[in-house]
Protein backbone atom coordinates (compact mmCIF):
# COMPACT_ATOMS: atom_id res chain seq x y z
CA UNK A 1 0.00 0.00 0.00
CA UNK A 2 2.81 2.33 0.98
CA UNK A 3 4.79 1.45 -2.19
CA UNK A 4 1.73 2.07 -4.33
CA UNK A 5 1.35 5.51 -2.76
CA UNK A 6 4.98 6.33 -3.58
CA UNK A 7 4.57 5.25 -7.21
CA UNK A 8 1.40 7.30 -7.45
CA UNK A 9 3.15 10.34 -5.99
CA UNK A 10 6.05 9.94 -8.40
CA UNK A 11 3.59 9.67 -11.29
CA UNK A 12 1.86 12.87 -10.23
CA UNK A 13 5.19 14.70 -9.98
CA UNK A 14 6.30 13.52 -13.44
CA UNK A 15 2.93 14.52 -14.93
CA UNK A 16 3.01 17.96 -13.32
CA UNK A 17 6.61 18.55 -14.44
CA UNK A 18 5.86 17.56 -18.03
CA UNK A 19 2.82 19.83 -18.09
CA UNK A 20 4.82 22.81 -16.82
CA UNK A 21 7.59 22.07 -19.32
CA UNK A 22 5.00 22.05 -22.11
CA UNK A 23 3.74 25.46 -21.06
CA UNK A 24 7.25 26.89 -21.15
CA UNK A 25 7.93 25.77 -24.72
CA UNK A 26 9.78 28.41 -26.70
CA UNK A 27 8.80 29.67 -30.14
CA UNK A 28 10.41 27.76 -32.98
CA UNK A 29 10.40 30.78 -35.28
CA UNK A 30 13.78 32.46 -35.48
CA UNK A 31 13.76 36.23 -35.30
CA UNK A 32 16.53 37.45 -37.59
CA UNK A 33 18.31 40.54 -36.41
CA UNK A 34 21.06 42.48 -38.08
CA UNK A 35 24.36 42.14 -36.34
CA UNK A 36 26.32 45.04 -34.99
CA UNK A 37 28.65 46.64 -37.50
CA UNK A 38 32.20 45.47 -36.89
CA UNK A 39 34.08 47.56 -39.43
CA UNK A 40 35.78 50.92 -39.56
CA UNK A 41 33.91 54.14 -38.84
CA UNK A 42 32.97 56.33 -41.77
CA UNK A 43 33.19 60.09 -41.97
CA UNK A 44 30.03 62.04 -42.73
CA UNK A 45 29.66 63.79 -46.06
CA UNK A 46 28.85 67.22 -44.61
CA UNK A 47 32.05 67.24 -42.61
CA UNK A 48 33.94 68.09 -45.78
CA UNK A 49 34.14 71.61 -47.04
CA UNK A 50 32.76 72.32 -50.54
CA UNK A 51 36.26 73.11 -51.79
CA UNK A 52 37.54 69.62 -50.92
CA UNK A 53 36.81 68.35 -54.44
CA UNK A 54 37.07 69.82 -57.90
CA UNK A 55 34.06 70.95 -59.91
CA UNK A 56 31.69 71.16 -56.95
CA UNK A 57 28.95 73.68 -57.56
CA UNK A 58 27.00 72.95 -54.36
CA UNK A 59 27.58 75.40 -51.53
CA UNK A 60 27.43 74.48 -47.87
CA UNK A 61 29.29 75.16 -44.65
CA UNK A 62 31.76 72.44 -43.65
CA UNK A 63 30.37 70.50 -40.67
CA UNK A 64 26.86 71.95 -40.98
CA UNK A 65 24.48 69.12 -41.80
CA UNK A 66 21.47 71.37 -42.46
CA UNK A 67 23.24 73.48 -45.05
CA UNK A 68 24.57 70.33 -46.76
CA UNK A 69 21.07 68.86 -46.95
CA UNK A 70 19.73 72.12 -48.35
CA UNK A 71 22.48 72.13 -50.98
CA UNK A 72 21.60 68.58 -51.98
CA UNK A 73 17.88 69.33 -52.14
CA UNK A 74 18.61 72.29 -54.39
CA UNK A 75 20.74 70.11 -56.63
CA UNK A 76 18.01 67.45 -56.63
CA UNK A 77 15.72 69.90 -58.44
CA UNK A 78 18.07 69.59 -61.41
CA UNK A 79 16.33 66.25 -62.04
CA UNK A 80 12.96 67.97 -62.26
CA UNK A 81 12.58 69.29 -65.78
CA UNK A 82 9.31 71.03 -64.89
CA UNK A 83 11.12 73.32 -62.48
CA UNK A 84 13.76 73.95 -65.14
CA UNK A 85 11.39 74.78 -67.99
CA UNK A 86 8.42 76.47 -66.32
CA UNK B 1 16.87 63.83 -41.89
CA UNK B 2 17.43 63.11 -45.53
CA UNK B 3 16.82 59.53 -46.61
CA UNK B 4 18.37 58.70 -49.94
CA UNK B 5 16.40 56.62 -52.43
CA UNK B 6 16.31 55.73 -56.11
CA UNK B 7 13.13 55.76 -58.19
CA UNK B 8 12.95 54.53 -61.78
CA UNK B 9 10.06 55.66 -63.95
CA UNK B 10 9.28 52.71 -66.24
CA UNK B 11 7.22 54.97 -68.54
CA UNK B 12 10.32 57.00 -69.33
CA UNK B 13 13.19 54.49 -69.36
CA UNK B 14 14.29 53.87 -72.95
CA UNK B 15 16.88 51.19 -72.13
CA UNK B 16 19.75 53.37 -73.30
CA UNK B 17 22.03 52.03 -70.52
CA UNK B 18 23.33 55.54 -69.92
CA UNK B 19 23.02 54.98 -66.15
CA UNK B 20 25.07 51.78 -66.39
CA UNK B 21 27.77 53.57 -68.36
CA UNK B 22 27.76 56.56 -66.02
CA UNK B 23 28.19 54.26 -63.01
CA UNK B 24 31.00 52.30 -64.64
CA UNK B 25 32.81 55.47 -65.62
CA UNK B 26 32.32 57.35 -62.36
CA UNK B 27 33.42 54.50 -60.10
CA UNK B 28 35.83 52.75 -62.47
CA UNK B 29 34.06 49.47 -61.80
CA UNK B 30 36.06 46.44 -63.02
CA UNK B 31 34.99 44.30 -65.94
CA UNK B 32 32.33 41.76 -64.99
CA UNK B 33 30.94 43.76 -62.08
CA UNK B 34 27.69 45.60 -62.74
CA UNK B 35 26.59 47.80 -59.91
CA UNK B 36 23.66 48.94 -62.00
CA UNK B 37 21.86 47.30 -64.93
CA UNK B 38 18.76 47.83 -67.01
CA UNK B 39 16.13 45.08 -66.94
CA UNK B 40 13.54 44.89 -69.70
CA UNK B 41 10.28 43.02 -69.27
CA UNK B 42 8.53 41.64 -72.39
CA UNK B 43 11.51 42.61 -74.53
CA UNK B 44 10.54 43.09 -78.16
CA UNK B 45 6.82 42.93 -77.45
CA UNK B 46 4.76 46.11 -77.90
CA UNK B 47 4.39 47.73 -74.50
CA UNK B 48 7.72 46.48 -73.16
CA UNK B 49 8.94 48.15 -70.02
CA UNK B 50 12.48 48.80 -68.86
CA UNK B 51 13.71 49.65 -65.42
CA UNK B 52 17.13 50.48 -64.06
CA UNK B 53 18.07 48.35 -61.05
CA UNK B 54 20.84 48.61 -58.48
CA UNK B 55 21.07 48.39 -54.70
CA UNK B 56 17.82 49.84 -53.35
CA UNK B 57 19.42 50.76 -50.00
CA UNK B 58 16.66 48.96 -48.14
CA UNK B 59 15.44 50.31 -44.82
CA UNK B 60 15.51 46.75 -43.45
CA UNK B 61 18.28 45.33 -45.60
CA UNK B 62 18.43 41.50 -45.79
CA UNK B 63 22.12 41.65 -46.71
CA UNK B 64 22.83 43.23 -43.33
CA UNK B 65 20.85 40.51 -41.57
CA UNK B 66 22.67 37.57 -43.15
CA UNK B 67 26.25 38.85 -43.24
CA UNK B 68 28.35 36.55 -41.02
CA UNK B 69 31.08 39.15 -40.54
CA UNK B 70 28.69 42.08 -39.91
CA UNK B 71 30.47 44.23 -42.45
CA UNK B 72 27.37 46.25 -43.44
CA UNK B 73 26.28 49.55 -41.96
CA UNK B 74 23.70 52.21 -42.75
CA UNK B 75 24.69 55.87 -42.92
CA UNK B 76 22.66 58.74 -41.48
CA UNK B 77 21.18 59.23 -44.95
CA UNK B 78 19.93 55.64 -45.15
CA UNK B 79 22.63 54.48 -47.57
CA UNK B 80 23.65 50.84 -47.05
CA UNK B 81 27.43 50.49 -47.27
CA UNK B 82 29.95 47.81 -46.33
CA UNK B 83 33.54 47.45 -45.21
CA UNK B 84 35.52 45.52 -47.82
CA UNK B 85 38.28 44.82 -45.31
CA UNK B 86 35.86 42.59 -43.40
CA UNK B 87 34.07 40.99 -46.37
CA UNK B 88 35.02 37.35 -46.90
CA UNK B 89 33.16 36.95 -50.21
CA UNK B 90 30.87 34.22 -48.89
CA UNK B 91 27.97 35.27 -51.12
CA UNK B 92 25.26 35.14 -48.44
CA UNK B 93 24.25 38.73 -49.22
CA UNK B 94 23.86 37.81 -52.90
CA UNK B 95 21.38 35.06 -52.02
CA UNK B 96 19.53 37.32 -49.58
CA UNK B 97 19.22 40.35 -51.87
CA UNK B 98 15.97 40.35 -53.92
CA UNK B 99 17.52 42.73 -56.48
CA UNK B 100 20.78 40.90 -57.22
CA UNK B 101 22.73 43.96 -56.16
CA UNK B 102 25.83 42.36 -54.62
CA UNK B 103 28.46 41.65 -57.27
CA UNK B 104 31.68 39.67 -57.12
CA UNK B 105 34.79 40.05 -59.23
CA UNK B 106 35.56 36.69 -60.84
CA UNK B 107 39.30 36.49 -60.89
CA UNK B 108 41.92 33.76 -60.67
CA UNK B 109 42.19 30.30 -62.14
CA UNK B 110 39.00 28.94 -60.63
CA UNK B 111 37.02 32.17 -60.87
CA UNK B 112 37.54 32.69 -57.17
CA UNK B 113 34.92 34.95 -55.68
CA UNK B 114 36.50 38.17 -54.44
CA UNK B 115 35.15 40.76 -52.07
CA UNK B 116 31.60 41.90 -52.65
CA UNK B 117 31.02 45.11 -54.59
CA UNK B 118 27.76 47.00 -54.92
CA UNK B 119 26.18 50.38 -55.54
CA UNK B 120 27.22 52.85 -52.86
CA UNK B 121 24.76 55.59 -53.86
CA UNK B 122 28.02 57.33 -54.84
CA UNK B 123 28.76 57.70 -51.12
CA UNK B 124 32.13 55.94 -51.01
CA UNK B 125 32.85 53.74 -47.99
CA UNK B 126 34.54 53.56 -44.61
CA UNK B 127 37.76 55.27 -45.60
CA UNK B 128 38.78 58.92 -45.44
CA UNK B 129 36.41 60.88 -47.65
CA UNK B 130 37.70 61.68 -51.14
CA UNK B 131 40.92 59.74 -50.49
CA UNK B 132 42.66 57.46 -52.97
CA UNK B 133 41.94 54.43 -50.76
CA UNK B 134 38.25 55.20 -50.73
CA UNK B 135 38.11 55.56 -54.50
CA UNK B 136 40.09 52.36 -55.10
CA UNK B 137 37.89 50.24 -52.83
CA UNK B 138 34.47 51.81 -53.16
CA UNK B 139 34.52 54.29 -56.01
CA UNK B 140 33.53 57.92 -56.11
CA UNK B 141 32.10 59.76 -53.09
CA UNK B 142 29.83 62.28 -54.76
CA UNK B 143 27.72 62.94 -51.67
CA UNK B 144 30.80 64.32 -49.93
CA UNK B 145 31.17 66.65 -52.90
CA UNK B 146 27.60 67.90 -52.59
CA UNK B 147 26.55 65.90 -55.65
CA UNK B 148 24.03 63.11 -56.25
CA UNK B 149 24.60 59.67 -57.85
CA UNK B 150 26.06 59.88 -61.33
CA UNK B 151 23.51 57.45 -62.80
CA UNK B 152 20.53 59.60 -61.81
CA UNK B 153 22.17 62.87 -62.78
CA UNK B 154 23.24 61.49 -66.15
CA UNK B 155 19.88 59.94 -67.08
CA UNK B 156 18.88 61.53 -70.37
CA UNK B 157 15.13 61.05 -70.00
CA UNK B 158 15.19 61.64 -66.25
CA UNK B 159 13.59 58.22 -65.79
CA UNK B 160 15.99 57.46 -62.96
CA UNK B 161 15.63 59.82 -60.04
CA UNK B 162 17.96 59.69 -57.06
CA UNK B 163 18.31 61.78 -53.92
CA UNK B 164 16.33 62.73 -50.85
CA UNK B 165 13.27 60.50 -50.87
CA UNK B 166 10.88 63.37 -50.17
CA UNK B 167 12.24 65.48 -53.03
CA UNK B 168 12.27 62.52 -55.42
CA UNK B 169 8.66 61.68 -54.49
CA UNK B 170 7.62 65.30 -55.08
CA UNK B 171 9.26 65.36 -58.51
CA UNK B 172 7.57 62.11 -59.50
CA UNK B 173 4.19 63.23 -58.15
CA UNK B 174 4.35 66.47 -60.13
CA UNK B 175 5.32 64.53 -63.25
CA UNK B 176 2.49 62.03 -62.96
CA UNK B 177 -0.07 64.78 -62.39
CA UNK B 178 1.16 66.61 -65.50
CA UNK B 179 1.26 63.69 -67.85
CA UNK B 180 -1.77 61.74 -66.64
CA UNK B 181 -1.95 58.00 -66.41
CA UNK B 182 -2.47 54.90 -68.52
CA UNK B 183 -3.29 55.75 -72.14
CA UNK B 184 -2.92 59.46 -71.39
CA UNK B 185 0.82 59.03 -71.02
CA UNK B 186 1.41 58.12 -74.64
CA UNK B 187 -0.43 58.97 -77.81
CA UNK B 188 -1.08 61.79 -80.24
CA UNK B 189 -1.90 64.39 -77.59
CA UNK B 190 1.30 63.77 -75.65
CA UNK B 191 3.47 63.70 -78.76
CA UNK B 192 1.98 66.64 -80.69
CA UNK B 193 0.11 68.62 -78.05
CA UNK B 194 -3.50 68.55 -77.05
CA UNK B 195 -5.95 70.67 -79.09
CA UNK B 196 -7.04 73.96 -77.51
CA UNK B 197 -10.68 73.23 -78.23
CA UNK B 198 -11.29 69.49 -78.36
CA UNK B 199 -14.96 70.00 -79.30
CA UNK B 200 -14.13 71.95 -82.49
CA UNK B 201 -14.92 70.21 -85.79
CA UNK B 202 -12.74 70.49 -88.88
CA UNK B 203 -14.07 73.14 -91.34
CA UNK B 204 -16.42 71.73 -93.98
CA UNK B 205 -15.53 72.29 -97.63
CA UNK B 206 -18.09 74.27 -99.57
CA UNK B 207 -20.12 71.97 -101.73
CA UNK B 208 -18.97 68.86 -99.97
CA UNK B 209 -21.60 66.22 -99.42
CA UNK B 210 -22.27 65.51 -95.77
Amino acid sequence: MRATGKVLLAGVIVLATSLVTGCGERSQVVAYESGKYQGKTDTRPWENSPGAALYTTSKWTGGDKTSWETALRTRNQGQNEYSRTE
Amino acid sequence: MARMKFLCDAERCIECNGCVTACKNENEVPWGVNRRRVVTINDGVPGEKSISVACMHCSDAPCMAVCPTDCFYRTDQGVVLHDKDLCIGCGYCFYACPFGAPQYPQEGVFGMRGKMDKCTFCAGGPEKDLSKEEFTKYGSNRLAQGKLPACAEMCSTKALLGGDANVVADIFRQRVLKRGKGSEVWGWGTAYGKPDNPQAQPPQRIGAKS
